[in-house]
């Protein structure tokens, strides 16, 4: 895998303030991985998340996506954003726009797709993530679990190299959760790329292909889920642990 | 009433000089209020500076000293233009610093998310601003644009001490004709009012359609 990595993060320093929220993360996904990120509130995860698509920026250390660096700011970064999907914990779908012209706007904007094509890959998408029948609606006509169905659509009609997912089913209701998880599982399986920052241990165990644990900014373990859900290492992750598996 | 009817012509040059200085000064009002907005939440810094310099000056600037800056200082540097082209220049300006901060109140309301959002899909920030989070900031801007401009017609009546035909100008000879004044200055109020009622009634409208679409 290493010989092939697809994001790499090396010696990445962030601080907010006085408050060092990523100490020289050194991360690297290979193509075709799935990398879980869990850990404490405040552990600096989300932050890691978006720094990959420089969403925060960084203070020190490198990241290259697929070879090269990110650049820092203008076009040149907005071509590099239009290959990372992002998908967020709080939806954000466009509320002004019906879920079918979510999902073809960057198509359109950014790849300059005729307006028919994009369409057509548009309700191809919300066919694959089982919402074929509300093209037309608006987003807050939908239910929580199908907003979120429709951001992975829409980041999926870049033909992303690569999604991240910031805690993508931490506003959901429990029931709507499965139906993204599902969705996620899937495209594990089809070999997308994947860095998902999640609470959902059930995911991590079935899904990733390694479970990164962050405390206080920084990795703390990165290990197949396997070997940490059952034999964590440091005490930081065994308490994690046994707080949110005993309950 | 004799006034009125006596002056008709008189009165009716004011009031179009008054909606036309208005309708002028607005277009550039809003169309600087917009670019300058877009400046001031810019990625690029010396495009923030330049807005947040437009704004400071021409919002904390008093409108006649503007006026009066206007036309005896651009006539220093060359610039020599009629009357009226200079006060819709100078109320455009001032109006435009106003604008700006309705708009950029209004690019605050829409939630960070549509913007990161935007971005994370490779749109440019033009893109971000124009096709995202401006059709959203829009619904809020409209009240506070509305009484900017109601602001900048009744504004326009300092034009009328730079030798520009203007409704409030019309008391002049009128006085001198020896009708009274106040009569003379209710009809003129009445002018005032088409024109800010009209503005009214063109934002209500506004903010009805645009409150049905999402």
């Amino acid at each position: 895998m290493a010989g092939d990595a697809l994001i790499e993060m090396r010696g990445v320093n962030k601080y907010y303030g006085k408050l060092h929220v990523l100490q020289d993360i050194d991360l690297t996904v290979g193509r075709g991985e799935v990398v879980v990120v869990i850990g404490p509130s405040g552990s600096g995860k989300s932050t890691l998340c978006r720094a990959i698509n420089r969403l925060e920026t960084i203070e020190s250390g490198t990241i290259e996506l697929d070879g090269s660096p990110l650049p820092e700011e203008g076009k040149a970064l907005a071509r590099l954003r239009a290959e990372v999907g992002m998908v967020f914990q709080s939806f954000n779908l466009f509320a002004h726009k019906t879920v079918l012209a979510n999902i073809m706007l960057a198509p359109m904007k950014v790849r300059k797709k005729k307006k028919e094509e994009a369409a057509q890959r548009a309700r191809e998408l919300l066919d694959r993530v089982g919402l074929g029948s509300q093209a037309d609606k608006y987003p807050a006509q939908l239910s929580g679990g199908q907003q979120q169905r429709v951001a992975i659509a829409r980041a999926l009609a870049m033909d992303p190299k690569a999604l991240l997912f910031d805690e993508p089913t931490s506003a959901l209701d429990p029931e709507m959760i499965n139906e993204v998880l599902e969705v996620m599982r899937q495209l594990a399986r089809e070999g997308m790329t994947m860095v998902v920052v999640t609470h959902e241990m059930g995911f991590a165990r079935s899904a990733a292909n390694r479970v990164v644990f962050m405390a206080d900014g920084r990795i703390v373990e990165d290990r197949t889920p396997e070997d940490f859900f059952t034999a964590p290492r440091s005490e930081r992750a065994k308490d994690f642990l046994s707080k949110i598996l005993k309950h | 009433m004799n006034v009125l009817l006596d002056n008709l012509s008189l009165y009716g040059d004011g009031l179009l000089g008054t909606i036309e200085l208005t309708v002028f000064a607005s277009l550039l009002a809003l169309v600087l209020g917009f670019v300058m907005a877009a400046f001031r939440v810019a990625p690029v810094g010396s495009l923030r500076a330049v807005g947040t310099v437009w704004v400071t000056v021409l919002r904390n600037t008093p409108l006649t000293l503007l006026f009066f800056a206007v036309v005896l200082g651009l006539p220093r540097f060359g610039l020599v233009l009629p009357f009226k082209l200079f006060a819709i220049l100078a109320l455009g300006c001032y109006t435009s610093a106003f604008i700006c901060e309705a708009v950029r109140s209004g690019i605050n309301t829409v939630p960070v998310g549509q913007g990161e959002a935007a971005r994370s899909l490779g749109m440019t920030f033009p893109q971000t601003l124009g096709d995202i989070v401006l059709p959203q900031a829009f619904r809020s801007v409209i009240p506070p644009i509305g009484s900017t401009l109601i602001a900048l017609a009744k504004n326009s009546a300092i034009a009328g001490a730079f030798s520009v035909t203007e409704l409030l100008g019309v008391y002049k000879p009128l006085n001198e004709l020896g009708y009274s004044i106040i009569w003379t200055f209710v009809w003129i109020a009445v002018g005032y009012l088409i024109v800010t009622l009209s503005i009214s009634a063109i934002f209500n409208l506004l903010e009805k359609h645009l409150g049905v679409a999402r």
